[in-house]
């Protein structure tokens, strides 16, 4: 890590609070080395952390979620006690036992942050299922990860259950499911439908899975971070919660960070740090990508000013989202690096919405056109309309995030959009910096 | 009691059933996909509107009481 985390992290008190405390060796995650030692021993957790604490009946802990002000970590910041509430009022009104699913797809290309997590402290979410599944009444929980990662996380998750089963800790048995490697695996209807035995392509969200998901059951998913958090304010409740972050969003959160390297760092930051103390060394000239490729392009001189939570981030269009700040660097041009991934989340798109399937390979050709200098006089006119007839059409808001990463390109590259007008592009180095997977679906083998 | 038109955008085919029979709440975009007007349903265009629902060939449209 670098000598601005670690300065700022020292700067607040207990962080980390999910992950291993830093020995000054490790850069955490299945990308960097090992790091982190044996935190993901069953006996290092509980030395660390103490053992689980049931509440003994459903509720409680949705009152203490709600005091603490916690929200989803895996982009949309839902408050977590509503969610918790709605599981629990569906199942008592339809007298049905709920579903809790901990939803570690993170299919975002650009974010390693709950990879990290459950690598290195898998006992935290395991901890935090159990708590979720007792707070809504379900009797039985998933843990549902992504495929294709560098480490074996699901041999580790494996492992974890089973130490857990042998200690005698989980009241609720644990399920383990692969996500397929599409964008939209984590998405929560299409985790569900992926679930139920289906593709994992979103369906239309009404009956809300709260109150109708897996099995027909009301099923509660959250974020593997978030189960996290709630396991720690079981423990040490919600003024320990909100200690660090801001007053109307409390709390920490895994960031992933992305500078001139590339490579992604894990860092444990209070809502609401400065983003310049995130991106390194910031130019007003530069660019900063938060929120990953859903999430919004800010100009150097707009990030210079803002704090990674959605009160600052709400003026320029951004929103915190799953926690990714990408530095662009500055031999890089930013309209070609939003044009390889706008054409990889329109080949991400399921196809089962118009506006979806016939708006998004057309916005991704335009965009593709503008990074290539071969643009037509009326390409961003198409843009913009296309944009505005695709928002807020599909079942999802796979079009909404994708749209909203295109808009903020062409505000924040505006100038560079006039330079390739005249054939000319910025960049130095035309290695592709912005991480997009490699092998699209070719099939429908590919959506299961 | 206001009612509002809604489109599942999965089951929708755009054969534009909807669009012909309540162009006041319905239009096609340029690929043939209906735009509906997320307004509640003007008073008098209820009966167009359980028309249109029962037009649609893949039972994409539904009318929800607000």
């Amino acid at each position: 890590m670098t000598a601005t985390m670690e300065n700022t992290a020292d700067a607040v008190t207990e962080l980390p609070r999910l992950l291993p405390p830093r020995d000054g060796k490790t850069d955490g995650g299945p990308e960097g080395k090992s790091g982190g030692g044996r935190s993901h021993d069953f006996r290092i957790h509980a030395m660390r952390y103490g053992m689980l604490t049931y509440r003994d009946q459903p509720g409680i802990l949705i009152g203490e979620a709600e005091a603490a002000g916690l929200t989803g970590r895996g982009g949309a910041a839902f408050p977590v006690h509503r969610k918790l509430q709605a599981v629990l009022d569906a199942a008592v009104k339809r007298r049905r036992t709920p579903v809790v699913i901990a939803n570690g797809a993170e299919s975002e290309p650009a974010s390693d942050k709950d990879a990290t997590l459950l690598w290195l402290s898998p006992h935290l979410v395991l901890d935090g299922l159990q708590l979720a599944a007792e707070a809504v009444g379900a009797d039985t929980a998933v843990l549902y990860v992504h495929a294709n990662r560098a480490h074996d996380v699901g041999g580790r998750l494996t492992e974890a259950i089973a130490q857990r089963q042998a200690a005698g800790i989980d009241r609720v048995p644990v399920q383990l499911a692969t996500a397929p490697a599409r964008f939209l695996s984590g998405q929560e209807t299409a985790l569900v439908n992926h679930l139920s035995g289906g593709p994992v392509t979103p369906t239309f969200p009404l009956p809300r899975i709260t109150e109708r998901g897996l099995n027909n059951a009301p099923t509660l998913v959250q974020n593997v971070e978030t189960l996290a958090h709630l396991a720690l304010i079981a423990r040490k409740g919600p003024r320990w919660f909100r200690s660090v972050g801001t007053d109307a969003e409390p709390g920490s959160m895994l960031a992933t960070i992305r500078r001139a390297d590339g490579q992604p760092r894990i860092a444990e930051v209070p809502l609401g740090i400065p983003l310049k103390d995130l991106a390194g060394d910031l130019r007003q000239d530069g660019a900063v990508l938060v929120g990953g490729y859903h999430g919004t392009w800010l100009t150097g001189a707009q990030a210079l000013k803002l704090t990674l939570d959605n009160r600052s981030l709400a003026g320029a269009e951004a929103r915190v989202g799953a926690g990714i700040v990408i530095a662009l660097p500055a031999d890089r041009c930013g309209l070609v690096e939003t044009a390889r991934a706008v054409r990889y989340l329109a080949l991400e798109s399921a196809g089962q919405c118009g506006p979806c399937l016939n708006g998004l390979p057309r916005i991704a050709a335009a965009l593709a056109e503008i990074a290539g200098g071969r643009a037509r006089s009326k390409t961003i006119a198409d843009v913009e309309r296309w944009a505005g007839l695709v928002s807020g059409r599909g079942a999802c808001h796979h079009p909404d995030g994708t749209v909203r990463f295109v808009r903020s390109a062409l505000r924040t590259f505006a100038a560079e959009v006039d330079w390739h007008k005249r054939g000319h592009c910025s960049a130095a180095n035309t290695r592709p910096f912005l991480p997009v997977p490699q092998g699209t679906a070719r099939s429908e083998n590919d959506w299961i | 009691m206001a009612e509002k038109l809604l489109v599942n955008p999965i089951d929708c085919e755009g054969h534009g059933a909807c669009a012909e029979l309540l162009p006041e709440v319905v239009t096609m975009d340029e690929w043939g996909f209906p735009i509906v007007d997320p307004r509640p349903l003007p008073p008098g265009l209820e009966r167009y509107a359980r028309a249109a629902v029962s037009a649609c060939p893949t039972l994409a449209l539904r009318l929800l009481r607000e």
